[in-house]
């Protein structure tokens, strides 16, 4: 957190709150914790059912959006944060990790409209029909991020960029509600992406047990009881579970798992003949 | 038809410099000789370019070696960030590039502002994505690039054709030396100042212009290791001839002669748009233009009439106006070649009809004309005229469409219209065309393949498809 070294002039300090629907609401709760001296939002129940919703509401149009317009949005992101690398500098993360957030983020950018090229195909069925397979997006997604700035786009990007919309819960509050600031000032609508600051241990369960949500992403969650008490949980509604072995490491190649973990696969046929 | 009052784009958004020099290994540099590049719209002068000689292409192709180490070395995330920097460099520059083109081929501004720009960008865009996924895409573990690509370019969509070359040699980690069009020299050059404004490392694209002598020595030059080519299927086939035996990859994008089938079932409204779209669009200057119209029977005095109705209110002339549909014919010897032809189609029994159509007095201009009473022998229906120029045929069943659809040495592309998907389905299995449009025409995007069966060339351009061309 940095603060003001002229002493004749007070530093106007910055005030951490949710990111929900594209807006900086406080909890609704009025709670708050210390991090680093400053209080932070601590988010709620209701805060992540409101969340929910605002994903909800924004999932129809982020999916029907082109995959370039989507690819395109995502690197404005890369270009924000690049242009945000000192003020995450003075948040603890070093300039490498933020080499490999930007690049993360434009690695991401690129599968926009390739993923389907990777993931689906023309089918040969015995039989005279066209048959195709691609991929769609599987809908509102809940995840419990990992501590680092690196770790949290690593779950956000793979998610939101074939168009599922994301509740995250944040557990390193200052790095994301500064990303939150960068995705708030980029092209990405209000609701694709929603920031929750405080315990995954505590929100994640209402996630997990959620109706309307269709996935839920634990790279965040440490132990293990928790992490399957909630795939127990998502079980209730079928939800997509991803959980990687513990100890992923985020600077290495993520591979296309995380994104093809939250697609569904859908089959399209049709007749040929005169 | 209503008066539409003039709309032109203003061109001073480009700055045209007096000459512009060869571009190697990353410097504008003088060459011996220069020709002439005009404004087929005014056959005003805009400026000159060098003449590369082949001392000047050993030195591109010297450059791009030096610069093929270094550059498919760098991690392909990187390589995609340059790639990154050149699409929003175009995107930021896209107006100015849009009037500079419309300026040098005299295609109208609202399909170089609207079609063009948009997917020349669009395709650095894709093919930047796919620089550090090349391990996903299929072909093997760890593709490697080839080497050197020498690439040589049409004028009827210049920049266009320059971004679905340099962009997957780029992406794979190839270095380029490329050849524009001898009538279309200008965007080449700009686009060399994109590199420059990118930081691209010297040596990775360089840009020779000349003529058709540049050209040749360029692909048959030995340290050449990829050869990419888009234009007739004549200078294809020759050039087919010069690398056979040398171990070079080649891909071709050569002529075609598509039909353009309309069964008795599609709305005529729509197949009238898309047959106007077809052969109309950038003044037939379009190697899969729609330029044989296979109309059923039953509907076809039906559909002939709304057609001729419809090219009555195409607009012809200043490429800068923002309201023209069809600009100027890109050079005096492709107008000469359409004139033939037409000549020998009315000569050969087919009727000919255009609408009433004023001509400005100077530049090259063609009015937008349909042969009618077409049969296969004509030499209109065989040959490929690149003008704006349609031959009507007439069919009655569907085997009847599928075979004269295919009864061409070329493959590039087809159109279907019709209402039944079954229908639209079963006849595209049977054309032999690299393309098939259903219910539209003239379509493009950077993530879908395109290339021709047959005569039309081999290997594909844009999509995942497109990478192969240039890995090893």
């Amino acid at each position: 957190m940095p603060k003001s070294s002229t002493p004749s002039r007070l530093a106007v300090r910055k005030t951490y709150k949710l990111y929900v629907g594209g807006k900086f609401p406080r909890s609704e709760s009025g709670r708050t914790y210390l991090v680093d001296g400053d209080n932070v939002a601590l988010a709620s129940r209701k805060d992540a059912r409101d969340a929910v919703v605002a994903a909800r509401a924004a999932q129809p149009k982020w999916a029907g959006a082109t995959a370039y317009n989507r690819g395109q949005v995502l690197y404005r992101i890369a270009e924000m944060i690049e242009a945000r690398r000192a003020e995450f500098k003075a948040l603890g993360v070093s300039g490498a990790e933020v080499d490999a957030t930007v690049d993360r983020w434009v690695w991401y950018a690129g599968w926009s409209d390739k993923i389907a090229q990777v993931a689906g195909n023309a089918n040969p069925v015995a039989g005279p029909f066209f048959n195709i397979s691609a991929p769609e997006p599987t809908g509102v997604v809940g995840v419990v991020a990992p501590p680092s700035l690196l770790g949290l786009v690593s779950v956000i990007a793979p998610a939101v960029v074939t168009g599922n919309t994301v509740v995250v819960v944040a557990s390193n509050p200052q790095a994301a509600i500064t990303l939150a600031e960068v995705l708030a000032t980029s092209d990405v609508p209000g609701g694709v992406v929603n920031i929750l600051t405080g315990s995954g241990a505590e929100i994640a369960p209402w996630l997990a047990s959620h109706d309307d949500v269709n996935a839920l992403d634990l790279s965040g969650i440490e132990d293990a009881g928790l992490a399957t008490d909630l795939e127990r949980a998502a079980a209730g509604t079928l939800k997509r579970v991803l959980r990687p072995v513990s100890g992923v490491d985020y600077t290495e190649d993520p591979g296309t798992g995380a994104m093809t973990a939250l697609l569904e696969i859908k089959t399209v046929w049709h007749p040929k003949g005169f | 038809m209503f008066e539409y009052a003039p709309a032109p784009e203003s061109r001073s958004i480009v700055s045209l410099a007096p000459s512009y020099g060869l571009f190697i290994d990353g410097e504008f540099g003088e060459a011996k000789d220069t020709f002439k590049t005009i404004n087929p719209a005014t056959e005003e002068v805009l400026t000159e370019v060098a003449l590369a000689a082949p001392e000047d292409v050993d030195r591109a192709v010297a450059a791009a070696r030096r610069a093929f180490q270094s550059w498919s070395a760098r991690p392909g995330s990187e390589r995609a960030k340059y790639l990154f920097r050149i699409a929003r460099i175009i995107q930021e520059r896209s107006r100015e590039l849009a009037v500079l083109e419309s300026l040098d081929n005299g295609k109208p501004i609202k399909e170089s502002r609207d079609v063009d720009l948009p997917l020349v960008a669009a395709h650095f865009f894709y093919y930047a994505g796919w620089a550090d996924k090349l391990k996903y895409a299929g072909f093997g573990p760890d593709p490697r690039p080839l080497g050197v690509a020498g690439q040589v370019i049409p004028w009827n969509f210049p920049l266009l054709m320059l971004a679905w070359k340099i962009a997957p040699a780029l992406a794979t980690g190839n270095t380029v030396v490329l050849k524009p069009a001898e009538t279309t020299p200008l965007s080449a050059l700009f686009f060399a100042d994109v590199c420059r404004q990118a930081d691209l490392p010297p040596g990775v694209v360089n840009i020779v212009t000349g003529a058709g002598d540049t050209g040749r020595y360029l692909v048959e030059h030995p340290d050449v290791n990829k050869v990419a080519f888009t234009g007739s299927t004549e200078v294809g086939r020759q050039i087919a001839r010069s690398v056979a035996g040398t171990g070079k990859r080649l891909s071709l994008e050569l002529g075609g002669k598509a039909a353009n089938i309309v069964f008795d079932d599609a709305p005529i409204d729509q197949a009238v748009e898309g047959i106007v779209n077809g052969i109309f669009f950038n003044q037939g200057h379009v190697c899969c233009a729609g330029s044989r119209l296979l109309v059923q029977e039953s509907i076809a005095e039906e559909l002939l009439a709304s057609l001729r109705r419809r090219m009555a209110t195409l607009r012809l002339g200043d490429p800068l106006d923002k309201n023209t549909d069809i600009g100027a014919i890109n050079s005096r010897a492709q107008l000469d070649k359409i004139v033939e032809l037409s000549e020998i189609g009315s000569t050969e029994g087919a009727e000919r009809w255009s609408p009433p159509c004023e001509l400005p007095d100077r530049g090259f201009w063609f009015a937008p004309t349909i042969f009618t009473g077409v049969t296969q022998a004509h030499r209109i229906a065989r040959e490929e005229i690149f003008g704006p120029v349609l031959s009507v045929l007439t069919f009655r069943t569907p085997a009847e469409a599928i075979e004269k659809a295919n009864n061409t040495p070329y493959g590039l592309s087809a159109g279907i219209w019709s209402d039944k998907g079954s229908q639209i389905l079963a006849v595209a299995d049977k054309l032999r065309a690299g393309v098939i449009w259903a219910n539209t025409f003239n379509k493009f995007d950077p993530t879908s393949p395109f290339g021709g069966y047959k005569e039309s060339g081999y290997g594909r351009e844009g999509g995942r498809h497109g990478l192969e061309a240039y890995l090893a």
